[in-house]
């Protein structure tokens, strides 16, 4: 293999691109940028039943997603082959190497263990998605903490974070992901592939392994045929890559650990470099708000009053009510066969609240005309009366189109937001 | 002729000192904005402030369509994808002010910059802007506002609970001064940002 490749962006070819890891205020949310990809790593736990063939052993969930931001090409619903192997890797590489103690996540055996979830968004996709998702779904795992429970007999009692402090996983290791790209049938490889070169490489090894240097995964995908010493050559360099790798992690995880305990700032409003150009802080400030009351006093005094709202509902049958009416039609005259009774009133409009309605009401329906109309007229259509339930059902307000107002309910509804508070 | 831009905002709403109880008065939490942190999309931004989903969605969406200029990009497609990072009080408004920032980073040209306000209202009528999660959780009503830059105008609000319409007048006129701090902020950022180009 070739040793004085130059990449492009200067590397050489074992070398990966810098390794960046910031922890956000929650305990268990982190962000790795592998170079320029990015994933954001989040872990949630919750009490649920355990699985019936698993009763004293509680449950992991691994969820890789593929944000729209991370590349052009991550659509929803046209990712699903990249999207279901990266999943299936990671799988492997934190599930099957028992990595996280599952036994401690039992409460009560059969009854209640912790489901712990694991959450991971790629933002920013820059080549070597693998590597950086594993990085950030164990970095995330080491720096969660689950809230206390203690069983005393029958009795279990679950802590907030107030209470007890909360309790970080047991974890035995921590399983990293390496990834080789291989070019001209193994001629060539590279570790860390940018985005660039994994368009256009051969094939890829992916090697998992924890700092003991045992393997927990290995994969080998596009079909490259690789000869048995350049794969033990490459799980060495794995084996010195991860070592390094879980150097940083451990010492990231303790330097937010003190930032914590001193009581300093923490978050990821902090890890943003005050130094770099692009971004930009400021603090707290106040505002000044003693002349909020007088100019609002002055907005209200100067404006009209809310106009009257006369809301007077036609019932046509119990369920089915009218409030307004509908606006003239502005499209002009129709003939009389183009008018639709999409109303579906009953014969009769019984009139709530004893208040006499116009003749000359217009019921909106599509195509209606200037002449008011009368449901029970329509000689085309059959008219078939539903007999009203005892306890007729209330019907929720649909939304106002902008011609027409159709408020089928049976009371008058307030609007909310728009309209001033009538009461 | 298809053009597709993507314009992706990625925001993290958090305070970063815990939970600081508010003293007397109105301030708005410490803020923090990176742009161009991402290096796929055309533009992006970060923007950190101390099922509902789809109305929110609309919501931002709503906004955006009333500044961006669209008639000068016809047939096109503008994606703005904004992934919450973690939710500190003040999501909507946060929202706003990345999706505002993201599509300044991008390039897409806006009648006007911008941006969101969250005022809440509690049961002694006492007015906090900027509220964290535990304060709108017992506010009694949680008022958002989006306001534009060039005559602080109301472009979306969004409100939930119950309020006065002198109430409604306060909040609106709080959010007004508000808003002028966050234009400074936005101002400032992209001075810094373009000062070396």
């Amino acid at each position: 293999m070739n040793l004085c490749l130059q990449r492009l962006d200067g590397r050489q070819t074992y070398d990966y691109r810098n390794i960046r890891i910031s922890f956000g205020t929650d305990y268990g949310c982190c962000i790795v940028e592998l170079g320029k990809t990015r994933v954001l790593g989040q872990v949630s736990c919750e009490l649920v039943s355990p699985k019936l063939n698993r009763a004293t052993e509680g449950i992991l969930f691994f969820n890789l997603e593929l944000s729209q931001m991370a590349a052009p090409a991550f659509e929803p619903g046209r990712q699903s082959d990249l999207l279901v192997k990266l999943n299936r890797l990671l799988e492997r590489c934190l599930r099957n190497s028992k990595c996280i103690d599952t036994e401690s996540l039992c409460v009560v055996a059969g009854e209640k263990v912790w489901q712990i979830r694991v959450d991971l968004h790629l933002l920013n996709h820059d080549g070597n998605i693998i590597d950086a998702a594993s990085i950030a779904a164990i970095v995330a795992l080491c720096h969660f903490r689950r809230p206390d429970v203690s069983v005393q007999g029958d009795e279990v009692t679950l802590y907030t974070p107030e209470e007890r402090d909360p309790v970080p996983l047991s974890i035995h290791h921590m399983p990293i992901c390496v990834s080789f790209a291989f070019f001209q049938q193994g001629t060539y490889l590279l570790v860390d592939p940018n985005e660039r070169e994994e368009r256009v490489m051969d094939g890829l090894l992916v090697i998992a392994m924890n700092k003991h240097r045992e393997i927990c995964t290995i994969q080998s995908s596009g079909g490259i045929m690789l000869l048995k010493d350049q794969v033990l050559r490459c799980s060495k360099i794995a084996g010195v890559k991860v070592a390094e790798i879980t150097e940083l992690i451990l010492k990231a995880l303790e330097n937010d650990q003190k930032v914590r305990k001193e009581g300093g700032k923490f978050g990821f409003a902090e890890s943003i470099a005050n130094q770099r150009i692009t971004a930009f802080k400021m603090e707290k400030a106040p505002i000044d708000t003693s002349d909020v009351e007088e100019k609002a006093e002055e907005i209200i005094a100067e404006a009209e009053p809310p106009s009257e709202v006369v809301s007077t509902p036609v019932l046509w049958t119990p369920g089915t009510a009218q409030i307004g009416e509908g606006v003239e039609n502005s499209w002009g005259d129709l003939e009389d066969s183009e008018k639709e009774d999409d109303e579906g009133g009953g014969d009769q409009a019984i009139i709530l609240d004893s208040i006499k309605m116009d003749t000359g009401v217009e019921v909106s329906d599509i195509g209606s005309q200037d002449a008011p109309i009368i449901l029970s007229d329509s000689e085309e259509e059959e008219m078939i009366i539903l007999e009203p339930d005892k306890n007729p059902k209330k019907i929720r307000t649909q939304t106002t189109s902008a011609k027409q107002e159709k408020a089928p309910s049976k009371k008058p509804v307030k609007r909310r937001k728009k309209k001033r508070a009538a009461n | 002729m298809e053009e597709e831009m993507h314009t992706d905002a990625k925001i993290r709403a958090e305070s970063g000192t815990g939970s600081s109880p508010r003293g007397p008065g109105c301030s708005l939490r410490h803020f923090a904005c990176e742009q161009n942190l991402l290096s796929r999309p055309d533009g992006s931004a970060s923007f950190l402030q101390g099922v509902a989903e789809k109305s929110r969605e609309r919501l931002i969406r709503n906004t955006c369509e009333a500044v961006v200029l669209g008639t000068l990009h016809p047939r096109t497609s503008i994606t703005v994808v904004l992934q919450v990072v973690s939710d500190a009080g003040s999501l909507l408004a946060c929202c706003l002010n990345a999706a505002c920032m993201a599509l300044v980073d991008a390039g897409v040209p806006m009648r006007a910059l911008f941006c969101g306000v969250t005022c809440a209202l509690d049961s002694d009528g006492t007015l906090v802007l900027d509220p964290t999660s535990k304060q709108e959780k017992e506010a009694r009503a949680v008022l958002t506002f989006a306001l534009d830059s060039v005559e602080r105008k109301l472009l979306m609000s969004s409100t939930k609970g119950l309020y006065s319409d002198t109430e409604l007048q306060q909040c609106l006129a709080a959010a007004q001064a508000a808003s002028q701090h966050v234009f400074r902020f936005y101002r400032e950022s992209l001075q810094r940002r373009y000062s070396k180009s």
